[in-house]
């Protein structure tokens, strides 16, 4: 109970004091995690889209593995990419291992399947007709297309937050691919477990309560521009 | 709009339905021939103990012949006490005098003995770049690290075996900062296979690195010599101490059988067990017998 209260008290005063490990740490989560969100809607939103869009023999196949991928733990895509980055390993030469770089390519990993799941679901829930009517209407495919995905917009924002969520919350791959060092690429859930395996709870739970309130203010600027792109229906 | 929010209620209860699945999964019927119920006994130690596979061989001898079923937490130092001093576990084995003493003091502890010890090595890159092989204390050898600039991968965890190395740091009067010092904050076998990729030194102990040498093709030792007789720095010797939990304080803590287990690991049998452990896997023994007992069986050593 101690541990609680304390670890709140110590959140605040941590937010408070602006110490400067906690905000390298902070903007080192951010920036791993923002790339990696960004690279990976480049992957991801495409081919939800597409995969909704168009009937092909494989696609229920497509379709399952895109769904396994949504579940992929963590520690085993950073095990994964370890693999392929390690000196050993056939990349090794890029000497990326225990860089941010490293640290972003297993999060595209995981964000990329998040996102196609949740963006293919989105515009699977659009009236097939709308497509047909644009088709009819003249439209070429790019802009039924592009129709669809306004009309779906609600899903692919969530997609977007899903794969975000995901990734800036996962400790395993970071902590493999990353090395969790100190001053270079230690973020905030590595730094949570580092915390506890010290038996330092209300730190861990101070840093845990920093990343939460992250989350929310960045969750509460995209509803913000959602609600502000999108009158009436939702 | 109100789909979409019993849409999430749904998932809402299907998510605390399966956490409520998996936190109450059936515990194993105990199929022994015992007639009384196993009591449990529950053991919070560090890391290095689990990984050397003492414990897996050590722990069913105890729950045998007591008739006891120990679950063993195996996590970092601080933590390990911090269990302790919350009142989660009934005994603790840890290896940070400084720590431990301090555990006793608080009154979270009580009868600390003396159990075994190891050894600390510096392990680094074959070619030696600090040139540092053969020295004989690991100041000295730190210093040397540190003129040379050479990645040095710190624990950085504020386990037992990072509170020696900076222990060592200050023996050398240096505070280690720079880019050549790296602080992964991860566990021994992490640590050691991050040395190995990065080619940086590391301080580790001799139980892991035995165990994960052959997966280290690029880490030798460089301080500290090919067995512990040979180590000529007293100072990197290891000491682990088993500590019940005070029950004057936790009175939930099963205080006889933690006081057993602390006898028991201590007794002459157990002791010369663990002389002999794994000296038949790596031609000598991982841990060395250092119970009060043990030593008046064996005054000369």
């Amino acid at each position: 109970m101690t541990d609680l209260v304390s670890g709140f008290l110590q959140a605040i005063e941590l937010l408070r004091r602006g110490d400067t490990s906690l905000s390298q740490i902070v903007v080192l989560s951010l920036q791993v995690s923002g790339i990696a969100l960004v690279i990976a809607a480049l992957f991801g939103l495409p081919l939800g889209t597409w995969l909704a869009l168009s009937r092909f023999r494989t696609r229920g196949l497509a379709i399952a593995l895109i769904y396994t991928g949504m579940g992929l733990p963590p520690v085993v895509v950073g095990l994964f990419v370890y693999l392929f980055l390690s000196h050993a390993g056939p990349l090794g030469f890029l000497n990326w291992l225990f860089t941010p770089n490293a640290m972003v390519v297993a999060q595209i990993i995981i964000a990329t399947p998040l996102i196609a799941g949740f963006a293919m679901a989105a515009v699977m829930g659009v009236d097939p007709e709308l497509r047909q009517q644009l088709h009819s209407l003249g439209a070429t495919r790019v802009q039924a297309t592009l129709a669809v995905l306004r009309e779906a917009r609600v899903g692919v924002v969530v997609a977007l937050v899903a794969g975000f969520g995901g990734i800036i919350s996962e400790v395993g791959a970071v902590m493999l691919v990353g090395g969790n060092i100190e001053g270079a690429t230690r973020v905030l859930t590595t730094a949570i477990v580092l915390e506890t395996r010290q038996g330092q709870f209300d730190r861990a739970l101070a840093l845990g309560l920093i990343l939460l309130v992250l989350s929310f203010f960045i969750n509460l600027v995209v509803f913000v521009l959602q609600s502000r792109g999108a009158p009436a229906k939702v | 709009m109100r789909r979409l929010i019993s849409l999430i209620l749904v998932a809402l209860v299907l998510a605390l339905l399966a956490a409520c699945g998996t936190a109450a999964s059936p515990v194993p019927a105990n199929t022994a021939a015992t007639t009384a119920p196993p009591q449990t006994l529950t053991l919070a130690t560090t890391t290095s103990t689990q990984d050397s596979g003492l414990l897996d061989v050590l722990i069913p001898m105890f729950e045998k012949q007591y008739n006891v079923k120990v679950k063993v937490v195996a996590v970092g130092t601080g933590q390990a006490l911090k269990l302790g001093t919350d009142g989660n576990a009934d005994v603790v084995l840890v290896h940070a005098r400084k720590q431990e003493d301090d555990f006793v003091a608080a009154g979270d502890g009580i009868n600390r003995r003396d159990v075994m010890y190891n050894d600390f090595i510096i392990v680094g890159p074959s070619g030696d770049p600090a040139k540092i092989a053969g020295m004989k204390l690991a100041a000295d050898a730190f210093k040397q690290i540190a003129i040379q600039q050479s990645s040095f991968a710190s624990r950085g965890d504020k386990s037992g075996t990072n509170t020696k190395e900076l222990d060592i740091w200050s023996a050398a009067s240096i505070a280690p900062k720079g880019a050549w010092y790296l602080s992964v904050g991860q566990g021994m076998g992490e640590t050691l296979t991050f040395a190995n990729e990065k080619g940086a030194y590391t301080l580790g102990d001799r139980a892991t690195w035995l165990a994960q040498k052959n997966k280290l093709p690029s880490l030798t030792i460089v301080v500290g010599g090919n067995r512990i007789e040979e180590n000529a720095d007293k100072s990197l010797l290891n000491p682990y101490g088993v500590i019940p939990v005070n029950p004057a304080k936790h009175p939930n803590v099963n205080i006889k059988m933690a006081e057993q287990f602390a006898v028991w690991l201590t007794s002459l049998d157990t002791q010369n067990f663990i002389a002999h452990y794994s000296v038949d896997k790596f031609g000598q023994s991982l841990f060395h017998p250092d119970s009060a007992e043990w030593h008046k069986a064996n005054p000369t050593q």
